[in-house]
């Protein structure tokens, strides 16, 4: 069975595994919005300072949530040791970490797609002229998001407390990330939106060394 | 044994010597004057921390292509040099920003850099003591290690672009650069003086973690011929309890 196939089988799982408890979407989104709603008490949401501050607490949202919603992804596989069944297919450990990628990629995105225009209302952010150039910078910062994320989910999976080391894992080796996707979203922000391609190229950078490095790694990740 | 104290003992008289040579016997420095003087330690906890993650990256790498243990220790005894160093260089760093900057600490893209790299290096280890099993722990952390180590140019490159303000490299830094000929040989006496001590501490550690290793493989055959250390040890500590 070749890579795709086999990543697009444990894609499908992990989308009607989420279709029929809608459980983590929801609870994502929530806390995203939690997130968003109190920043607005940290700081006065006019508008110029919503152009200063905006970027940079949108994606601290998204990397919280990111990093709380991406525990699940391994860790359910934990209690009914669903994980060993899924190693005994007979397909490539990349297929599966890959698979979980893309449900990941996909959950976190419909999340921000639902909180970006609410973000946009309570921060009075016209985001009407760049939908496209920001769904650009959202999808590769998301990426990069859940390359690193699914793989350190099945790392923290096998550790004890898991739910806080998750985190502590990540979000450090997400600060380049998280520079890169804030000034990439802020030059959108600004009075005349221009979005600055040498933030977007980082990203990209970024996505291309983990996903390289997943690739790699990936049989030594998943081995019994 | 005698090999091994006479080299502490060495170790031990270098590191002195080069504290003595850094603050008496190294010429003032024109501009900064006695405040300049920590940056020989700074430079040399500098190099010994790159060397050290550098041998960490290394030992991460050819734990999961060879799985010999020796490497998970090597692993583990390097990052923690490396987290050592590290600490020894932010706290220079920050004693010399005070006085020579007028602030302690800037989110420069190397100050930057180095303080991610610590929090990186501290969550390997909190991850190790996580986990359990030893032929897990080794694998997952080495794999943390491995990301870690190819992150800290992404970080090193998203600050720069952003934001800078560390003084950019002395020696080797173009025209004008270089250092006093008096400045320079007590620099090479501290930076071997540090490698020396932080080569004395790897190798301790190494030996501890190997020591470890032959202990828990010693309980496990124990525990399989059924005297166990584990059970044997608690009895005997219940006995003891009133």
């Amino acid at each position: 069975m070749t890579t795709a196939r086999a990543a697009t089988i444990v894609l499908t799982k992990e989308l009607r595994m989420e279709f029929r408890a809608r459980e983590l979407l929801s609870t994502t989104v929530v806390f995203a919005l939690v997130v968003v709603v109190l920043f607005s008490f940290a700081f006065d949401p006019t508008a110029g300072e919503s152009r200063r501050y905006g970027p940079g607490l949108l994606w601290i949202a998204f990397l919280f949530a990111g990093s709380l919603m991406l525990n699940p992804s391994f860790a359910r596989e934990q209690s009914n040791q669903t994980l060993d069944a899924l190693r005994l297919a007979p397909v490539s450990p990349f297929a599966i970490l890959l698979g979980k990628m893309l449900a990941n990629l996909i959950f976190l995105g419909v999340a921000e797609v639902i909180l970006v225009p609410v973000f946009a209302v309570l921060y009075n952010i016209s985001i009407a002229g760049i939908v496209g150039r920001l769904a650009l910078v959202l999808g590769m910062g998301t990426l990069g998001i859940v390359i690193t994320g699914t793989v350190f989910s099945a790392v923290a999976a096998h550790a004890r407390m898991r739910e806080l080391l998750l985190p502590l894992l990540l979000l450090p080796l997400l600060a380049p990330l998280l520079i890169a996707a804030v000034e990439a979203t802020a030059s959108l922000f600004a009075e005349q939106p221009a979005l600055d391609r040498a933030w977007l190229a980082f990203l990209a950078g970024f996505d291309i060394v983990f996903l390289t490095a997943s690739w790699l790694l990936a049989d030594f990740l998943l081995e019994e | 044994m005698k090999g091994r104290s006479a080299i502490t003992v060495v170790s031990a008289a270098l590191i002195f010597f080069a504290g003595y040579a850094a603050l008496f016997i190294a010429p003032d420095e024109s501009t900064m004057h006695e405040i300049q003087r920590v940056f020989y330690f700074h430079l040399g906890s500098w190099m010994a921390m790159f060397i050290a993650l550098s041998l960490a990256f290394v030992a991460n790498v050819a734990w999961l292509v060879t799985r010999k243990p020796q490497w998970d220790w090597l692993g583990v005894a390097s990052v923690e040099v490396g987290v050592v160093s590290c600490t020894a260089g932010l706290i220079t760093g920050v004693l010399w920003g005070r006085p020579a900057w007028g602030i302690w600490w800037t989110w420069d893209a190397r100050l930057t850099t180095a303080f991610i790299l610590w929090i990186l290096y501290i969550s390997y280890l909190l991850l190790r003591g996580l986990i359990e099993e030893p032929q897990r722990r080794a694998s997952l952390s080495a794999i943390f290690g491995i990301f870690a180590f190819l992150d800290a140019p992404l970080v090193y490159a998203s600050n720069r672009l952003w934001r800078t303000q560390h003084p950019s490299p002395v020696i080797l830094g173009g025209e004008n650069s270089g250092l006093d000929p008096t400045m320079g040989k007590v620099l090479i006496v501290c930076i071997v003086a540090i490698m020396a001590v932080m080569i004395l501490v790897l190798v301790d550690r190494y030996r501890l973690e190997r020591l470890r290793h032959e202990l828990d493989e010693l309980r496990l055959a124990a525990n399989v011929r059924g005297f166990g250390a584990d059970s044997g040890s608690s009895s005997m500590l219940t006995k003891g309890l009133p």
